[in-house]
């Protein structure tokens, strides 16, 4: 939401200083949209172009292969696990940072930041060496016969670990510039602290939740990497549509990759058109 | 006796001053307290102490006789409004209102019937549907007014609830919680740093310097009666004949009118004079020259003119008196005057005498 307003500032700003400087003005906005178009726009075409480069039957076809439906199917389940856990964890971490003192709190901020900061192939080698068959817990695992790494808990774990900081930065951004003093007037009111923080914080924080929770699910809908080394690229087993792409695009099955690829595009762009839904809202 | 606070002490720090120290008072029922003193001197956190918002190193909070020092802030029923309002903003006005009795799980008509009562006792009735952001600031104030009420708290704790206002609204804003209270008399204690505020609203004043109680009474108690020098210039301002030989000199002049004998000896000495107890008069043959001062400057403030004299030892001197009266006497800048003193107050060692 801080963002959101700081954006339209800078914007005032810029237009008011632009005024007068027309080429400058005309110069950046042409560069940025030939960047934009260039970069993104082309690409998100060529994605479909090529995915119906043998006709809308070929499309379907692919897009409804069991393999693809499968990779569609996982991809919805990780992220259905992960962006509410995420969500849950990312209020209670923010909430935790930003109203309380506490030993080691600048360490809990760190380790939040910490999947931004490391590389997600590291990320998902973490969970390799912890959970995998020559890892620290490898063995008590398997003596249980619990599958983590190379079956889905560890994607949804890597998914997890990789998306972790989304809802708890945009809702500590929101928490830390608010005071507490509603929350404090709900307490006087004869609120309990659960249901001040239910009726009063809640509410105040619905739209930085709502749009760390859309960032969180592109994110684990998209992630690639992490998820790729606990995956073991399985099909109709442990691949997502990210992981699918690859191996097809590697088979040469253009049209089968352009096709998953055209499905992970749809979805991100849904969910960029309720990110943007959600903004508009929050300004209002 | 409806609020007495005892031996409340608090620090924000080990290595920090105390905020609070050793704060004692009572606070009569049905009565408005006032909580007066410089920001940093410890007011909110004695109020918030009394609400249970801030924990407390030591002393005791008793309300109606009852010790709630370890009584959850749900379980206190005061009435808390804040200098920013603290509205639920995504409430309308009424759920605002309604919000501790929907808490406590009174039924929805009874609720209704309490919000309408309330919303006319703040004189918004209108008001009922709109959101917090639709209103003006002395208005959502008023919300937050009827908000603490609708609970029937036993003690209604009002923290700098006229800061965030301009002047004219907070003036009309405080003459209606002196009619709200005349009408409901409930137990209120307000913060505030503004003596006006204090004096024109409560019925006793407690001052707070450096989180300790300098003085508490009735307002015209400390008024006439300061205890300190401090207390007198945070009051009333005024004109501080400073220590030495100048406040020697002024004695001098108060001495043959018959106030308090201290010289030096006693150690230091200060003389407050306020700018309405002296007056301005046309010197005479048996005026001394140590009387005698030149009008440097005159200020017309309404009916009112605030004229300075440099006095002989050179010091400059607030004055104040109606305008009609300094017309009488036909002064104007550069005049020679003399200045009388009506009365002052004085203190050795920072204490009066």
């Amino acid at each position: 939401m801080d963002t959101v307003r700081l954006r339209r500032t800078t914007r005032k700003r810029i237009a008011v200083t632009a005024q007068g400087a027309a080429p400058i003005r005309w110069f950046l906005c042409g560069l940025a949209l030939a960047c934009v178009g260039v970069l993104l726009v082309l690409p998100l075409i060529a994605v479909f172009v090529n995915a119906f480069s043998q006709g809308a039957a070929a499309y379907l076809k692919n897009v409804s292969h069991p393999e693809t439906l499968y990779a569609i199917k996982l991809t919805l389940l990780t992220a259905a696990i992960a962006v509410p856990l995420n969500t849950a964890f990312g209020i209670a971490a923010a909430w935790l940072i930003a109203k309380f003192d506490f030993r080691g709190k600048n360490v809990l901020v760190t380790v939040i930041d910490l999947p931004f900061s490391v590389s997600p192939v590291v990320s998902g080698l973490l969970f390799v060496l912890l959970f995998g068959r020559q890892g620290w817990l490898g063995p008590w695992l398997s003596d249980r016969d619990i599958k983590i790494i190379f079956a889905v808990p560890g994607i949804v774990l890597a998914t997890i670990f990789v998306t972790f900081p989304f809802v708890a930065r945009e809702v500590l951004a929101l928490l830390q510039t608010q005071d507490s003093n509603s929350e404090e007037a709900a307490l006087t009111l004869g609120a309990s602290p659960w249901q001040m923080f239910w009726h009063v914080t809640l509410p105040k924080a619905k739209w930085s939740i709502l749009y760390g929770t859309i960032l969180c699910n592109a994110r684990a809908m998209g992630e690639f990497g992490a998820v790729s080394v606990v995956s073991g690229h399985i099909r109709g087993m442990t691949n997502t549509i990210p992981l699918h792409v690859e191996i097809l695009y590697n088979e040469y099955n253009f049209v089968g990759a352009f096709a998953a690829a055209s499905v992970l595009a749809l979805l991100a762009v849904l969910t960029l058109v309720l990110k943007r839904y959600v903004e508009w809202r929050a300004a209002k | 006796m409806s609020v007495v606070v005892r031996g409340l002490t608090k620090h924000y720090g080990a290595d920090h001053a105390p905020a609070v120290s050793d704060v004692t008072f009572q606070a009569p029922t049905g009565g408005i307290t006032a909580l007066l003193g410089p920001s940093g001197a410890g007011k909110s956190t004695v109020l918030r102490a009394i609400a249970g918002l801030e924990r407390v190193d030591a002393g005791n909070v008793i309300i109606e006789g009852q010790d709630c020092s370890n009584t959850r802030i749900q379980d206190r029923n005061v009435g808390f409004v804040f200098q920013n309002y603290a509205l639920f903003d995504h409430m309308t006005v009424a759920d605002n209102i309604g919000f501790g009795l929907r808490i406590r799980g009174r039924n929805r008509s009874k609720i209704d019937q309490r919000v309408t009562e309330l919303l006319e006792l703040i004189q918004l009735p209108e008001m009922r549907r709109r959101f917090p952001a639709e209103l003006s600031g002395g208005q959502r104030q008023r919300i937050a007014f009827a908000r603490a009420l609708a609970v029937e708290p036993k003690v209604l704790l009002l923290d700098e609830p006229f800061g965030a206002l301009d002047v004219k609204v907070r003036v009309e804003l405080r003459e209606w919680l002196r009619k709200l209270h005349d009408e409901i008399r409930i137990t209120t204690l307000l913060v505030t740093h503004d003596q006006l505020d204090a004096f024109e609203v409560a019925e006793h004043v407690v001052v707070l310097f450096d989180g300790k109680v300098a003085q508490a009474g009735a307002p015209h108690t400390i008024y006439d009666k300061p205890v300190t020098s401090r207390v007198a210039q945070f009051i009333g301002g005024g004109n501080m004949m400073a220590t030495g030989a100048r406040a020697t000199r002024t004695l001098t002049a108060l001495r043959d009118s018959g106030y308090p004998h201290a010289s030096e000896q006693h150690g230091q000495v200060q003389v407050l004079v306020r700018p309405q107890d002296l007056r301005l008069a046309k010197p005479t043959q048996e005026t001394l020259a140590e009387e005698l001062g030149v009008v440097e400057q005159l200020r017309r403030i309404g009916g009112y003119m605030r004229v300075t004299v440099r006095l002989a030892d050179g010091q400059d001197v607030e004055v104040e008196c109606p305008k009609s009266q300094l017309d009488e006497l036909g002064i104007t800048q550069g005049d020679r005057v003399r200045v009388d003193v009506r009365e002052a107050k004085v203190f050795v060692n920072d204490y009066a005498i």
